[in-house]
């Protein structure tokens, strides 16, 4: 039996106060309830603040470069689709340095799981905006606000029919627990986006201001009903919906490769008789 | 020189002169002749104007020549464009339809339309050709299926119409008969490439489609079912590389392929497979830049880049072979040096090699000996350390999954077991052992091969596709009684001087052959050992090295 203390406790570079430490303490919460120990899972990340959580728990780490965790944990899942693999990283690590890479990972519908610690700004930069920082967001490089709008990352993956989609808050524990727990579950690509309060260098979107609006989805909400999703995703204001907002059964992108099930990349060794056939064919 | 013959094949995009072109390499290397095609195209689908050019003989031949003995005309400008490349004694084929002033070569003016489909007229081109040639009709029309199908049933008719009515022109530039052989394969430097790295052990590649770097996907992705391979396009370059990372970190033997462009987006992971210590191959397919350049055309402009992409300070290996067996040796002994070295190795080739199919000999998989990742992954152990200090400064590699041993690679600076630091001690010793591997490198580093006469009074010094150039030229020199020798470098990083520094010494003259405006590989051999050559041939229009311009240049530069 896996149990919290297999993931062990370790001293963070985090600032006293900050929603990362939460998220970490979901996501262990997350791993066990999965039934997962260390060995089997594969944490990749980017940089930034949020990228340095997988260093805070005991597992297998490709600690990679700002906005590549997408396309590293692609490639190593697709070698070793075995290992449980989930990406880890900030919202500027992850839809502005990695955006593309965002965008192509919900298309492939590959099986792992993506947690954004989203807590709109550049935290480890000293607090520029971020892809998802509202306008009129005031930084010392925005020194007039934000003039552009800001990315919805539920949106855009609900709109591309992505596997699985939730947003969670750091400030709950249980419930955030639970979506990562779901996202690891799922057979495909999982995206569970997560607000979370930056002391430091969001004075805006704050615990508080957070706690005031995110309210769960009602238990008669179905996440399977795409047109219902695409206007949840899109509530931001007042009320910002939490939970699992869209689900579906797409297969997953290493359905298309029978090899990923008998021999994985990982596993597999040169079939040199068959390369000399295809050799001597060439004659 | 050899008794070879150059067949020119001219067209415009769309109108199938690749297919002539391909049967008749392949029947040529099916009856026991070596072949060197020379692809000239320009970057576009339909209309302008491409060249087709494969040389062939029954001795071995390793360069292309300039002059052309069949030139095979789609359309008028060709013959207008090529007439002058015509050796004595040179034929034109060209359909009767189309003007052109052929200026007293014998010239068949192939009546296209009276002998079948007029656009089939490819396809007759190549009965026309292989029947002055002496090629056997049979084996022509088997190349043809192979090519087109079966479906195409007039294919066959067409190409012997074109046989038959060029027998009885009486016209033939007919080879000597091949010297009986062991049997050859067709391929190509990319081709040769991924068998190489299949053979070698490669299990992931990933890639953005750019010419000339994309045929090595297209060769792996067409055995990649068979031989169990991902091979996957990404989303951009950027991807390519650390999608490959990440599969080489799990455990997949990996590789990349691009041009200098896209290479261009991938420096980022070179540095990253630095720090984290991972094995990745990349190969760059150089064409001449900078930016887009001129994108279906060759250079070796890309040295210096790949050289030094990547920031930071990081050991790294450069290949750069000279023929298609060099490319499939190569390829496998790539994977093997990442491996080892845990870090990234290139391979440099350009559109010439990439492009250039040749006869050789079928390659042998169990000449090379494969990379096993998983097979030399350390004992479970308490505390395991990913980049644990050693003498060599190569760590034990666990692999994540396979096994009790939780591996932590990191991009930050860290600690023996993966972990971010900022303590700057340890950070000076990580440096070190980084560096510390650079002596594997140094120690597995091929040296380059002398050709030729062992005390020159003419050396050429060349590196990757220019060696079957060099080695032409040199050969020429030395029919004319002047001691000539080629040296070759296959790998270009590091450079070992004490393996080639003596033999330049003592050359009386040594000139540095290379694809590129500013000498950028003679640039290399000075500041590394200090030695300056004599002159320097250079090429950097877009076509490849030829022993005619080599020699050329010889006399421009007064060297004979
Ligand atoms: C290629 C590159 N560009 C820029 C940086 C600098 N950088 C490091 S983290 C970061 C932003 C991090 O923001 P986010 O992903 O939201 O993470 P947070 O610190 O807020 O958790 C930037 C711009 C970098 N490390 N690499
Ligand atoms: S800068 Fe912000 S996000 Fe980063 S640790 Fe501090 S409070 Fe958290
Ligand atoms: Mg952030």
């Amino acid at each position: 039996m896996v149990c919290i203390e297999d993931f062990g406790t370790f001293e963070t570079a985090w600032c006293p106060g900050c929603g990362n430490f939460a998220i970490l303490e979901a996501m262990k919460k997350a791993l066990v309830a999965s039934g997962l120990a260390p060995r089997d899972v594969l944490f990749v990340s980017g940089i930034g603040q949020a990228a340095k959580a997988p260093h805070y728990l005991n597992a297998n780490v490709f600690n990679g470069l700002h906005g590549r965790a997408l396309p590293a944990a692609t490639g190593a899942k697709l070698a070793n689709p075995r290992l449980t693999v989930i990406a880890e990283s900030g919202d500027g690590c992850t839809y502005g340095e990695g955006g593309n890479h965002f965008l192509a990972a919900v298309r492939r519908n590959i099986n792992l799981t993506l947690v954004v610690h989203d807590n709109q700004v550049y935290g480890l930069t000293k607090g520029q905006a971020s892809p998802t920082s509202e306008q009129g967001f005031v930084t010392k490089t925005q020194p007039h606000g934000v003039f552009s709008a800001p990315f919805n990352p539920v949106a855009v993956a609900v709109a591309m029919h992505a596997g699985f989609v939730a947003r969670g808050f750091s400030g709950e524990i249980e419930a955030l627990a639970g979506l990562i727990a779901q996202g690891i579950a799922h057979p495909g690509f999982a995206l569970v986006d997560v607000l979370q309060p930056c002391v430091s260098f969001n004075k805006v979107n704050t615990f508080s201001w957070y706690r005031k609006r995110c309210a769960p989805l009602p238990p008669e909400y179905d996440p399977t009903d795409w047109d219902a999703a695409v206007h949840t995703a899109a509530e931001w204001g007042e009320r910002i919906p939490v939970g699992v907002i869209y689900r579906n059964d797409r297969p997953c992108f290493e359905s298309h490769f029978p090899v990923l099930d008998t021999r994985p990349p990982a596993y597999g060794s040169v079939d040199r008789d068959a390369l000399r056939e295809i050799i001597k064919a060439m004659g | 020189m050899e008794k070879s013959v150059t067949i020119l094949i001219g067209g415009e995009a769309g109108q199938g002169l690749l297919t002539v072109g391909q049967i008749l390499s392949k029947a040529l290397v099916r009856s026991g002749y070596h072949i060197v095609v020379t692809q000239d195209y320009m970057s576009r689908i339909r209309g302008g104007h491409n060249t087709f050019v494969v040389r062939a003989s029954a001795s071995p031949i390793h360069a292309p020549r300039e002059g052309a003995d069949i030139l095979i005309a789609f359309d008028a400008r060709s013959v207008n464009e090529h007439i002058r490349n015509l050796n004595d004694g040179g034929i034109i084929v060209m359909d009767a339809e189309e003007q052109a002033d052929c200026q007293g070569f014998a010239c068949l003016r192939v009546p296209a339309a009276s002998l079948g489909k007029p656009a089939l007229f490819n396809i007759m081109a190549a009965g026309i050709a292989g029947a002055l040639l002496g090629l056997d009709d049979g084996l022509l029309e088997k190349c043809l299926r192979e090519e087109v199908g079966d479906s195409l049933q007039e294919g066959g008719e067409a190409l012997r119409a074109g046989s038959t009515w060029a027998r009885e022109t009486g016209v033939s530039r007919s080879l000597p008969p091949p010297s009986p052989d062991t049997p050859r394969i067709m391929v190509n430097g990319n081709e040769a490439l991924a068998l190489g790295a299949m053979a070698g052990g490669l299990r992931f590649a990933s890639f953005y489609p750019m010419t000339p770097g994309t045929s090595v996907m297209l060769a792996l992705l067409s055995h990649a079912d068979r031989m169990g391979l991902i091979v996957e396009q990404a989303e951009d370059e950027i991807a390519a590389v650390n999608m490959a990372l990440g599969a080489s970190f799990a455990g997949a033997p990996a590789l990349v392929a691009t041009s200098g462009g896209g290479f261009a987006l991938m420096a980022e992971g070179v540095s990253l497979a630095g720090m984290t210590e991972t094995p990745i191959v990349i190969i760059v397919a150089q064409r001449p830049g900078p930016a887009t350049g001129l994108p279906t055309r060759t250079e070796q402009g890309d040295l210096n880049f790949v050289l030094h992409a990547g920031h930071g300070e990081f050991p790294r290996a450069l290949l750069a072979p000279g023929s298609p067996e060099q490319c499939f040796k190569l390829a496998a002994r790539a994977l093997r040096l990442a491996e080892q070295s845990q870090g990234p190795v290139f391979i440099l080739t350009d559109q010439f090699l990439a492009d250039s199919c040749r006869a050789v000999e079928p390659f042998d998989p169990g000449s090379v000996q494969p990379v096993h990742p998983r097979e030399s992954c350390p004992a479970d152990e308490t505390g395991y350390a990913r980049y644990a200090f050693t003498e060599s400064g190569v760590s034990p590699r666990a692999l994540p999954g396979f096994g009790a041993n939780l591996v932590v690679a990191d991009s930050d600076e860290h600690t023996e077991d993966g972990h971010i630091t900022e303590n700057l001690a340890v950070r000076a010793r990580m440096v070190e052992k980084r560096l510390r591997k650079s002596d594997i490198l140094r120690k597995e580093c091929i040296r380059p091969v002398c050709l030729g006469d062992e005390d020159p009074d003419i050396l050429l010094v060349c590196w990757g596709s220019t060696l079957g150039a060099a080695r032409e030229a040199a050969a020429e020199l030395s029919s004319r009684a002047i001691k000539a020798a080629t040296l070759h470098f296959s790998q270009v990083w590091p450079l070992v001087p004490e393996g080639f520094l003596p033999l330049l010494e003592r050359s009386r003259k040594v000139v540095i052959v290379e694809g590129n405006a500013t000498g950028q590989f003679a640039r290399l051999l000075r500041r590394e050992c200090g030695f300056v050559p004599h002159a320097r041939v250079s090429r950097y229009d877009g076509l490849p090295l030829t022993p005619e311009y080599i020699l050329r240049e010889l006399v421009d530069e007064g060297i004979v």
